[in-house]
């Protein structure tokens, strides 16, 4: 049920996300969700891409630094409160989120949102448990 | 093996006796050749005939490296340039270069000298050796070429660079000795995971690192990567090149050829000998080269000797590892600091690879800043903020507590670091003062 994340470091340089971007695309790897957290210095740009171990090798052949995460994508429904009823479960089972992101595609008429938890597996068993519908990487290769 | 038992394990009086001889003979030598020593030497105050034993060495004017500098190209040679039959030179960071020269005589020094640096590396006529520093003008390359031809190895001339060809070679070839910097050796470390090659697996038992200065947190660093035996050399182009003085096994000082290359250790400040163990500037005495015999050459370099017997049975006196060179030290808001202390540093945090760069800056009517650049390898990334926040803030408190400067981190992508000749550059001072 998890998904596979790369996060790649970059500097805050000109260009370095473009090189990332158009790197990726030229061997046809397709971006479904990224986000970037920075620093002055520098940033961790996370993606789900198609075809993450592809793109990791990708990169590391062009000397950046790229690792590899389990993330959980969950669907919430795409209406006012439908993020909070998710986060309250995860609240009330005490479940920490490291971060959070939206997909940049649609997945269905609700929101695809992607989580990096300490603790992937207990998350996945509580939001099974509650119902709450969590996407599986067979899953994705539709979108 | 020890390749020259006789000058290796002298008595210590044989020793100075010969040594006393040398001198009298290399100060007539170049007294009589080169006028540039004439000059130095009567401006001093000082004879040919005032110079009677190895003692009185502390007579003669120290030589520096602006007497190098200022006798471009060939001013200090003592030898006609006909006679000379290979010259080398070593760019400085400014100006003019430093021009050395070599006799045939002083080639067959080189070879000699190199044979026992190897020696005391290990290395046993018949073993391969895969010479990874670069041949050319630089002195690295050719001098151990020549030493390893006069120890009667098999030479593998690899020249630097061409890591993956590098690797093929180890790989295919199976040589038992590396020379090379230590830290193109932890660069090739790097690059023989990515290909997918275990370094604990490499055919390279034995390595000789030098040419910068190396801490033996890196020594350990290399050893546990490549599962094999890390030696220091120790040399400068104005005396030989590589082949000054090398470790041996026990890895406890440099064994310097002090029948050839007479060691003193001075107060920089006060020029006067420091007390026996004591710290301080190198400072080499050329006895026997023909080309350009230095007197009390003034290496820069920091270190102490010691003067006992080792056990492996060598009698000459070993310098401790360089801490640090009088020039590569910068002065931070009036404190010294040595490259080799932030290295440490690094090193000391688990899997920091010592690629990194200080640069030193001061604008107009502020303080000095310290700037600490340190490469981003993939055993710290995290795709975590916190996670690499904190790695900056450990770094930062650590060169803090040590320096007792105050230090900016930034973590930069690998191989973002200039490198040359595989010697990395380590600071960069910006200030105009």
């Amino acid at each position: 049920m998890k998904l596979t994340q790369i996060s790649v470091f970059l500097e805050n340089r000109k260009g370095r996300l473009c090189d990332v971007g158009s790197l990726l695309g030229n061997h046809g790897i397709n971006i479904r969700a990224l986000t970037i957290a920075e620093s002055p210095e520098f940033g961790i740009l996370r993606m789900v891409v198609d075809k993450p171990k592809d793109a990791v090798d990708i990169l590391k052949r062009k000397g950046f630094i790229a690792k590899l995460t389990d993330i959980v994508a969950v669907e919430v429904d795409d209406r006012p409160g439908g993020l909070a009823q998710v986060l309250q479960i995860l609240y009330d089972n005490s479940i920490n989120v490291e971060y959070m992101y939206g997909f940049v595609e649609k997945f269905s008429d609700r929101a695809l949102l992607v989580f990096r938890f300490d603790s992937p597996d207990k998350a996945i068993s509580v939001l099974k448990k509650n119902k709450i519908n969590i996407v599986g990487a067979k899953a994705m290769e539709s979108i | 093996m020890i390749w020259n038992k006789e000058m290796e394990c002298m008595g210590l009086e044989n020793l100075k006796n010969i040594q006393s001889e040398r001198l009298k003979k290399i100060v007539e030598y170049t007294y009589k050749n080169c006028s540039f020593y004439k000059k130095k030497m009567d401006r001093h105050g000082v004879n040919p005939e005032d110079v009677k034993c190895i003692d009185d060495i502390q007579k003669l004017p120290i030589t520096t490296k602006n007497d190098m500098r200022d006798s471009y190209p060939f001013q200090l040679f003592s030898a006609p340039l006909k006679e000379v039959s290979e010259i080398h030179v070593s760019s400085g960071t400014t100006g003019n270069f430093t021009v050395v020269g070599y006799t045939k005589e002083d080639i067959r020094l080189w070879a000699e000298v190199m044979a026992r640096a190897l020696g005391c590396a290990g290395a046993e006529p018949g073993d391969m050796i895969q010479i990874a520093y670069g041949y050319g003008l630089f002195t690295g390359g050719l001098g151990f070429h020549y030493g390893a031809l006069e120890m009667g190895l098999t030479v593998l001339p690899a020249s630097s660079g061409q890591t993956k060809r590098q690797l093929k070679l180890m790989n295919d070839f199976k040589p038992k000795i590396l020379a090379c910097t230590p830290s193109y050796c932890l660069y090739m470390a790097e690059e023989a995971k990515e290909m997918g090659f275990d370094p604990r697996k490499s055919s390279w038992e034995i390595g000789s690192f030098g040419a910068e200065p190396w801490s033996e947190s890196m020594r350990k660093e290399i050893e546990s990567t490549w599962n094999m035996l890390a030696t220091d050399v120790y040399g400068l182009s104005e005396i030989i090149g590589p082949g000054v003085a090398h470790e041996c096994q026990h890895k406890k000082g440099l064994h310097v050829f002090s029948d050839v290359f007479y060691p003193e250790v001075i107060d920089p400040k006060t020029g006067k000998h420091v007390k026996k163990g004591e710290k301080g500037e190198l400072v080499i005495t050329t006895l026997t080269k023909r080309a350009i015999p230095l007197l009390r050459y003034g290496t820069r370099d920091i270190v102490s000797i010691n003067y006992e017997k080792c056990q492996c049975g060598r009698t000459l006196p070993r310098i401790s590892k360089i801490v640090g060179r009088t020039d590569d030290m910068i002065i931070v808001r009036g404190i010294n600091v040595f490259p080799s202390q932030i290295e440490h540093v690094l090193l000391g945090i688990e899997g920091i690879h010592p690629h990194y760069q200080l640069v030193v800056d001061r604008k107009a009517g502020e303080l000095d800043e310290l700037e600490v650049i340190v490469e981003v390898e993939e055993k710290i990334f995290s795709d975590e903020m916190k996670a690499l926040r904190s790695l900056e803030e450990k770094i930062k408190k650590e060169i803090e507590s040590i320096l007792g400067v105050f230090v900016r981190v930034k973590l930069v992508e690998p191989k973002t670091i200039e490198r040359s000749e595989g010697k990395a550059k380590r600071v960069i001072d910006k200030r105009t003062l």
